[in-house]
């Protein structure tokens, strides 16, 4: 345990000192939010009954989440991997177990940091409620999605050959499935054959969950089990893929 | 006779079709510097992989601190560094966090302020690794290695690429190896390197150990006992010069240069030669084949 949190702590520092990280993990979430929220301002959805402000905050923390989790890791991975910095950590006596426990360590940490982030900046500038009622459902859904999104970001690290494919592959995956999820334009504006080409993804069931719980109309605990049953489905398939073809060796 | 650090027994290693290593038998005592040559793609990596730990056998037997490397635990890995051929430090953290890092994943590290000194890095304690130029990221890699006080050392081209006054840094950091009584196998493909660090050297050709021994006397049996060299008199070709220095090796534009096999009859050839037909011979030298003859004319057999 002692190690798990030593790893960790020299991962948190290389996490705030890399300008790319804490530009596009933690500052480019609320600046999606700003924009969002501005350009749509502040009216109603009526399928869903809310104000668009009220869709864009557990909008914009499951992408920060996914952001501080799959994309983080997918990029800063392969870096890693490709510098030789993998292989050269497995011939330590560090268990692998340490380090990969230190890396989503990370990816939790910031992800938290980025749900409460985005909250407080929600209710502040917007006006969008807190979920006092539903705090329970909130971090169950942050702990499935954090797990399920890591394990697909190590997932990804064994799909991607080279450093510089990393940010464009992840890119490429994430950001479509945003639009198509409801990330970035609200879902009423959506057509319903491509919401359910989105409904195969989990990232569009990880909104979902969250959004229940940021949902004033939900009565009871918000907790989405359906939504996050998917979720984890995923998060298995990628830790399967993972253990399966994750490599610490450069491929080049 | 104390259990040897490396011992190799009949290595083999394929990828497919390819035998990258054929047949390899080595020994490494303790406390020894080994010098491990060989021209690029000649099996060295392959091989220093393997005893690492890095990479399965396909044939014969190893035996690294009496554990097969195959198995490595991490009580193993307690006892053995490494500084791989290519590895780019974590540019966000200092040399000593870096260091410091490293040092938590070892039960009995050495003092991190110490292993800085070691390498000669005090200076650049609070810099980012970054920032160091290659050299100094290499001599970092080389702390890196150091900081878990292994009893056994690899490092795999420790100098490749650097310039002279680097390169002559890192040797003295890997000559301090042995005041600490580390056993240390080098992997290089520098000669010098071999002939100012190592105890014993062995040069490996196409997957194969052609030769091995004291790094002074490699290749003395059997290979040119001297190299006589001169430059070439004004006004002369090649082949006006006597037998055998007529089919010597010219080097440059005019540097003759003949490994010979009995240099003292040879020499009177050319003395000889030189007094009849008055000219002199500019920059004549006679000298013991260094290792880079040796191993230029294994590796060009």
């Amino acid at each position: 345990m002692n190690l798990v949190l030593h790893q960790f702590r020299f991962d948190q520092k290389v996490f705030w000192r890399n300008p790319a990280s804490v530009f596009f993990t933690v500052l480019l979430p609320l600046i999606f939010l700003f924009i969002f929220a501005t350009i749509f301002g502040n009216e109603e959805i009526e399928e869903r009954g809310v104000q668009t402000t009220t869709y864009y905050v557990p909008a914009i923390i499951s992408l920060a989440v996914i952001s501080a989790t799959t994309v983080s890791l997918a990029i800063n991975l392969t870096e890693d991997r490709e510098r030789g910095l993998l292989k050269r950590v497995r011939g330590t006596p560090l268990p692998p177990t340490v380090f990969v426990a230190g890396r989503v360590g990370n990816a939790l940490v910031i992800s938290v940091l980025m749900v409460i982030l985005v909250a407080i900046l929600g209710r502040v500038v917007y006006d969008v409620s807190l979920p006092d009622q539903t705090i329970p459902a909130v971090l169950v859904t942050l702990a499935v999605g954090a797990f399920a999104f890591s394990c697909l970001g190590f997932a990804l690290t064994a799909m991607i050959p080279s450093e510089d494919a990393a940010p464009a592959v992840t890119n490429a995956i994430m950001l479509p499935l945003y639009f198509v999820s409801g990330v970035f334009i609200p879902d009423s504006e959506i057509p319903p054959g491509v919401l359910q080409v989105a409904d195969v993804f989990p990232v569009r069931h990880f909104f979902e969950a969250f959004f229940a719980a940021w949902d004033p109309n939900t009565t009871g605990s918000g907790l989405e089990l359906g939504h996050l049953a998917i979720v984890a489905g995923w998060g298995v398939l990628g830790l399967l893929l993972a253990l399966r073809f994750f490599r610490w060796e450069p491929r080049r | 006779m104390p259990e040897p650090v490396i011992s190799a027994a009949g290595l083999r290693m394929s990828y497919g079709d390819l035998e990258a290593v054929r047949g390899i038998d080595l020994e490494v005592q303790p406390g020894e510097i080994f010098a491990f040559l060989g021209p690029n793609g000649a099996g060295k990596t392959t091989t220093v992989e393997i005893f690492e730990g890095y990479r399965r056998r396909t044939g014969g037997e190893v035996r690294v601190l009496g554990v097969d490397p195959q198995k490595a635990t991490r009580q193993w890995r307690q006892r053995v560094g490494f500084v791989l051929q290519e590895c780019r430090l974590t540019p966000e953290l200092t040399v000593r966090e870096a260091i410091a890092q490293y040092a938590g994943y070892y039960s009995a590290p050495r003092d991190v302020g110490e292993t800085m000194s070691l390498v000669g890095l005090d200076e650049k304690a609070d810099a980012r690794t970054s920032t160091l130029s290659g050299g100094q990221q290499r001599r970092l890699d080389v702390a890196l290695a150091l900081v878990g006080d292994p009893e056994l050392l690899f490092l795999d081209e420790p100098t490749t690429g650097f310039d002279p006054s680097a390169r002559r840094q890192a040797w003295d950091v890997i000559g301090s190896m042995r005041e600490l009584g580390k056993t240390v196998f080098l992997t290089t493909h520098y000669m010098d390197e071999a002939q100012v660090l190592a105890d014993r050297a062995a040069i490996i050709v196409a997957g194969e150990i052609v030769a091995e021994g004291d790094p002074a006397e490699l290749g003395s049996d059997g290979g040119p006992e001297a190299v006589i060299s001169f430059r070439l008199p004004k006004g002369l070709s090649l082949a006006e010069l006597p037998a055998p220095f007529s089919r010597a090796a010219k080097q440059g534009e005019a540097l003759v240069s003949h490994a010979s096999g009995d240099p003292l009859a040879d020499l009177r050839v050319l003395i000889d030669w030189a007094q009849t037909r008055h000219v002199g011979l500019p920059s004549l030298e006679v000298r013991r084949p260094s290792l880079e003859d040796v191993f230029l004319e294994l590796t060009q057999r």
